[in-house]
């Protein structure tokens, strides 16, 4: 029994020793020289792994950030700018200063003001939709509902609205890591300035047919009249292929262009206060010389 | 026209669709019913109809409050589990085991998995193999109860292929331990068995009736079969006294029924053609291998399931043939 | 034994409710719009602008590469635009739209219906006339077709291959050229094979079509046409009319993966496009109008149109008894490969083969179930492939996968889609990863 016993424990004693002095050899034979500081970057990483950097994963990430010299170009926007300033330092390079970002999905067509001229009866995906035809409303630019964005985000950050047909984006948990960007055949997902406190000034469309075109397919689209470029003290609209674009960097969120807009199209959105308007009678005039013109010019 | 239909090609569809092919299945089960009602009275109708119910009972429920899905009954595939499981089954067992059984085939077998078309392994095999290891005295102890008094109990009390299997074991010829072998009875399904699997005949007829609806090929019958028959063929003509005929191995047990019903099984099984012949070889194989060397006197659900676990691996390797790889003309 | 392909395919009904309507001669419409890119390849180059007068056969835009085709103004009359247009898919695209005055035709064409047999024309001549005539496949691929008939350098052309077998259902444009135009179609053979340098040509047509087999054959035994023309009736069986599967039928070839059907020695060309060609090199007739069957279930006069392109499609249903009530989908071309239209107002083009109206109870399709592994889709598919595989792959985006299982052999035919008991969208996917595999093996080929 005795004997047993001390011929067992011997033996294991003897496997476990002869294994660790074999793995010994062999670890330092296929020996991969590391940098430990791609560890430690990958640990200062927010760890989500969703490839909004451009590279597969934080771990790719974090090579790229510790063997390049000038890392300026390489940006984290899941953890922003705290990561990348402790990232920075840590690495004793200098970081991009990139303001926080956010998707805004630029198209305001809902259910209400694009109605439905047919049914699409296919895959329920954006992109089969998109690969087929121009979609189910007049208007061949806008969103196509079928929630492609909201499949390919890894963080629940947009949500279709059952109510409008649109996605919605959760200003709270969007990393603007540009997964939805990618995902949308029709490219109407953008990533724009978060802004102070989330203000932010936006035309909510993408659609580059002509004014009458467009004011037929959707009550909401930009029609490309121009008044928003007028009335802008910055400059910052510039419009092309009749669709009105605002620069989020020259924009200094005057709120002039909302409330000129004759459909509605540029909206402003997290201010306490609505918009300043003008005179309700002389918005009504603007807007009728605003329809005019925009069917004049392209008719 | 707010109501026109646009949808990516083709816009036609055949008539085939999930649960007109469940429903064929139970339709090619009915012959197989029939007789097993004819040989064991109204307990194989009881019985079965447990199983079915069970089998929709426990489908219902865990995709209702587990799942949280909408009802996946209307597939027909929990009343194929349901039936395929009491086949599997011997005629004296306890209601209370077929509610278990039932539960293991839906719950574990394939409910887990996700349900219809994502479980490795055939449902009514899992419910049947852990009742037959659970339960071994209860699953093996077929009488063969004659209530028509039609039929001549040859071997009462254990299947032919018990009778074997203890052949085997002491090493002495079969005749020893059953003088006669009646092949058109058992062909008819004069023998002992699980409920289902004893009319031969009533189940190939189920078969044909797949064939012509095109719910199943001939590949994985064919192969099975062909396997069993071949493989028991090469052992009786090298030892005729201790091997018995190979004809014997077809219709003994529950060879066709699994062959035809179990194997064809679409979740489990290949893809390609050259796939489902390596599958249905691999089934022949083990069974005969475990009928004449293991410690189970029947082997077919355990070579059904062990080849369930290959299929993955076979669809991996086993590509259909391509258009374009075969070309009598070389060019070039 | 009747000539079949070897793998997949699946036996849809056929629906021929049109088989038997002569066609019809359609009226000129008051205005019609030509889109510029009406094939395959580059759209062509508008050489008219607004205010322009053009007379019937008139070029109004010319090819713009080697993959391109000629356009020709189809009326006479005045361009009124060349603007973008919805086409029946909503998008738009550049087009030429005319203002019909009169009926003038371009004086170097023949309009007569004497039939020119014969031709003495080089190679050369006989393919330059076809490219001037803007000719492509009318089958429905509408692919260049001077561009089929330059065979490549180290390439040899064996034989010629006439796709008669119009196996999409419902369709009898085809089948109607070869009863009522078989001699034009045999010509068009000749002049073919005249400028391929074969001596031999199987015209492929399906047994659901036993009399266009026996009308063209009664043509060839009078002696009169080549001895290399053949008539080889096939194995009712969908998509025999795939130039892979017709070739595989006929010749017992198989393309092989990623070739072209020259790479077997074959050539394949439409029924319609043979007349075509005839028009093209006998009368130096432009293409400017072509056969479109019109039909449905509930249509009240299912017809075969000889159509001026760019009519308005709804123009052609109002013809044929109007739009059924309960019509669900429109559909461009036949109910395997045609494309379900959003815009019914859009003009009928080379490509347009058919126009097919569906009940609304027909056009929607089947609840969708999960994968059974049923292997159905893998036993149908004509190319060998494991369509649930790929359409898996595909919507999961994992696209780098797709090359591997040969997904860039897909054919686009939908029998996979068409078997499936449960009613996946398989080919919807299928598609979205064969354009990914495409892009991914041109951007290989690019570096």
């Amino acid at each position: 029994m005795n004997e047993t016993l001390i011929y067992t424990i011997a033996i294991l004693v003897g496997l476990g020793l002869a294994a660790a002095v074999i793995l010994y050899f062999v670890a330092q034979k296929f020996k991969v020289y590391e940098d430990p500081r791609i560890d430690e970057t990958e640990a200062k990483l927010p760890g989500a792994n969703c490839g909004g950097c451009g590279f597969p994963g934080c771990r790719g990430m974090a090579e790229a950030l510790v063997k390049s010299d000038d890392i300026s170009a390489l940006y984290c926007p899941v953890g922003g700018a705290a990561t990348m300033k402790s990232v920075a330092e840590y690495l004793g390079k200098a970081v991009a200063e990139k303001e926080p970002a956010v998707a805004v999905v630029r198209c305001g067509g809902t259910y209400g003001c694009r109605p439905r001229i047919n049914t699409f009866n296919g895959a329920r995906s954006c992109l089969v939709e998109a690969s087929l035809y121009g979609g189910e409303t007049g208007c061949t630019f806008g969103c196509l509902g079928n929630g492609d964005c909201t499949r390919a985000c890894n963080f629940d950050a947009i949500h279709m609205n059952p109510e409008t047909g649109l996605p919605e984006v959760d200003e709270e948990r969007c990393t603007a890591c540009g997964a939805c960007v990618k995902a949308c055949p029709k490219q109407i997902i953008e990533l724009r300035k978060k802004g102070v406190k989330g203000r932010r000034v936006c035309v909510y469309c993408v659609n580059k047919d002509k004014g009458a075109v467009t004011r037929k397919a959707c009550s909401a689209g930009c029609i490309g009249c121009g008044k928003c470029v007028k009335t802008c003290p910055f400059e910052a609209i510039a419009l092309e292929n009749n669709l009105a674009y605002i620069d989020p960097e020259k924009c200094r969120l005057c709120r002039k262009c909302v409330a000129v807009c004759p459909t509605g199209a540029i909206a402003a959105v997290n201010f306490p206060t609505p918009a300043p308007k003008p005179e309700p009678a002389a918005a009504a005039q603007e807007t009728t010389i605003a329809q005019q013109e925009g069917g004049e010019q392209h008719a | 026209m707010s109501n026109r239909i646009v949808a990516p090609s083709p816009h036609l569809h055949g008539d085939l669709s999930t649960p007109r092919i469940m429903r064929d299945v139970v339709i090619a089960l009915i012959p197989a019913f029939a007789f097993s009602v004819f040989v064991y009275g109204w307990s194989a109708v009881w019985l079965t109809g447990i199983a079915i119910a069970s089998c929709m009972l426990f489908e219902w429920l865990i995709g209702r409050f587990l799942l949280r899905r909408d009802c996946t009954l209307g597939d027909w595939s929990a009343v194929v589990t349901g039936t395929l499981l009491a086949f599997n089954l011997p005629a004296t067992i306890s209601p209370g085991l077929i509610v278990l059984g039932a539960l293991v085939a839906i719950g574990i077998g394939k409910m887990s998995f996700g349900g219809l078309g994502r479980n490795p392994f055939n449902p009514a095999l899992v419910g049947r193999v852990f009742l037959l290891i659970s339960f071994p005295t209860q699953m093996t102890s077929a009488a063969f109860i004659p209530e028509t008094g039609a039929v001549a109990d040859a071997f009462s009390g254990a299947t032919p292929l018990a009778f074997i299997k203890e052949a085997l074991k002491a090493g002495r010829p079969v005749a020893e331990f059953m003088p006669n072998i009646d092949l058109g009875g058992m062909l008819l399904g004069l023998k002992d068995g699980s409920m289902g699997e004893i009319g031969a005949a009533a189940l190939l007829i189920g078969g044909l009736y797949l064939l012509i609806r095109r719910v199943i090929t001939w590949r994985i019958p064919v192969f099975v079969l062909g396997t069993i028959f071949v493989f028991a063929s090469v052992l009786w003509l090298a030892n005729p006294v201790l091997y018995i005929n190979p004809l014997f191995h077809i219709f003994a047990g529950g060879a066709v029924l699994g062959a035809v019903f179990m194997a064809t099984d679409y979740v489990t099984s290949p893809m390609s053609k050259a796939g489902q012949a390596v599958y249905a070889i691999g089934i022949g194989i083990i069974t005969v291998l475990i009928r004449v060397w293991g410690a189970y006197p029947e082997g077919i659900s355990f070579a059904i399931l062990i080849m369930n676990a290959a299929v993955p691996l076979i669809d991996m390797y086993m590509k259909p043939s391509r258009f374009g790889d075969r070309n009598p003309k070389k060019t070039k | 034994m009747l000539k079949t392909f070897r793998l997949g395919g699946v036996h849809p009904h056929d629906y021929k409710l049109s088989r038997d309507a002569a066609i019809r001669i359609f009226d000129i419409p008051a205005s019609v719009t030509i889109p510029l890119g009406q094939h395959i390849g580059a759209p062509a180059t508008a050489t008219v602008q607004k205010g322009d007068k053009v007379r019937v056969g008139d070029v109004i835009g010319t090819a713009s590469g080697f993959v391109s085709a000629n356009i020709h103004a189809s009326v006479s009359g005045t361009v009124t635009a060349v603007d973008s247009v919805p086409d029946g898919a909503n998008l738009r695209k550049p087009a030429v739209t005319i203002a019909v005055e009169g009926d003038e035709w371009n004086p170097e064409i023949d309009r007569t219906d004497t039939l020119v047999k014969e031709c003495t024309l080089e190679p050369k001549e006989i393919v330059a006339r076809i490219a001037a005539a803007g000719v492509v496949g009318l089958g429905g691929a509408t692919f260049p077709t001077q561009v089929k008939l330059s065979v490549p350098q180290g390439k040899v052309a064996e034989m010629l291959i006439i796709n008669g077998v119009e196996c999409e259902p419902y369709l009898t444009a085809d089948y109607r050229l070869m009863m009522e135009r078989g001699e034009e179609v045999l010509v068009g053979c000749e002049i073919l094979m005249r400028a391929l340098g074969v001596e031999q040509c199987y015209i492929g047509i399906e047994n659901n079509k036993p009399e266009a087999i026996k009308h063209l054959n009664d043509i060839l035994s009078t002696g009169s046409y080549h001895k290399g023309i053949h008539v080889v009736p096939l194995k009712m069986r969908y998509p025999q009319g795939g130039e892979k599967q017709l070739i595989a039928a006929i010749a017992g070839r198989e393309v092989p993966s990623g070739a072209l059907p020259i790479d077997v020695g074959a050539v394949v060309q439409n029924v319609g496009t043979t007349y075509a060609v005839y028009q093209a090199v006998q009368k130096r007739r432009p293409i400017v109008d072509r056969v479109v069957t019109v039909t449905g279930k509930k249509l009240a006069e299912p017809s075969n149109l000889l159509v001026r392109i760019g009519t308005p499609v709804s123009a052609l249903i109002e013809a044929c008894g109007g739009l059924p009530e309960d019509t669900g989908k429109v559909i461009n071309g036949g109910p395997m490969m045609g494309r379900a239209m959003a815009n019914i107002d859009a003009p009928v083009t080379k490509g347009t083969s058919g126009v097919l109206l569906m009940p609304a109870n027909e056009s929607v399709r089947g609840r969708e179930r999960a994968c059974i592994s049923c292997a159905k889709c893998v036993e149908a598919c004509p190319m060998g492939l494991e369509p649930f595989l790929i359409s898996k792959l595909a919507r999961q985006g994992l696209y780098d996968r797709l090359e591997r299982e040969r997904t860039a052999d897909c054919i686009e035919c939908g029998c996979c889609a068409f078997t499936c008991p449960s009613y996946l969208p398989l080919l919807d996917y299928v598609r979205i990863g064969k354009a990914e595999t495409l892009k991914i093996i041109r951007a290989r080929q690019a570096k």
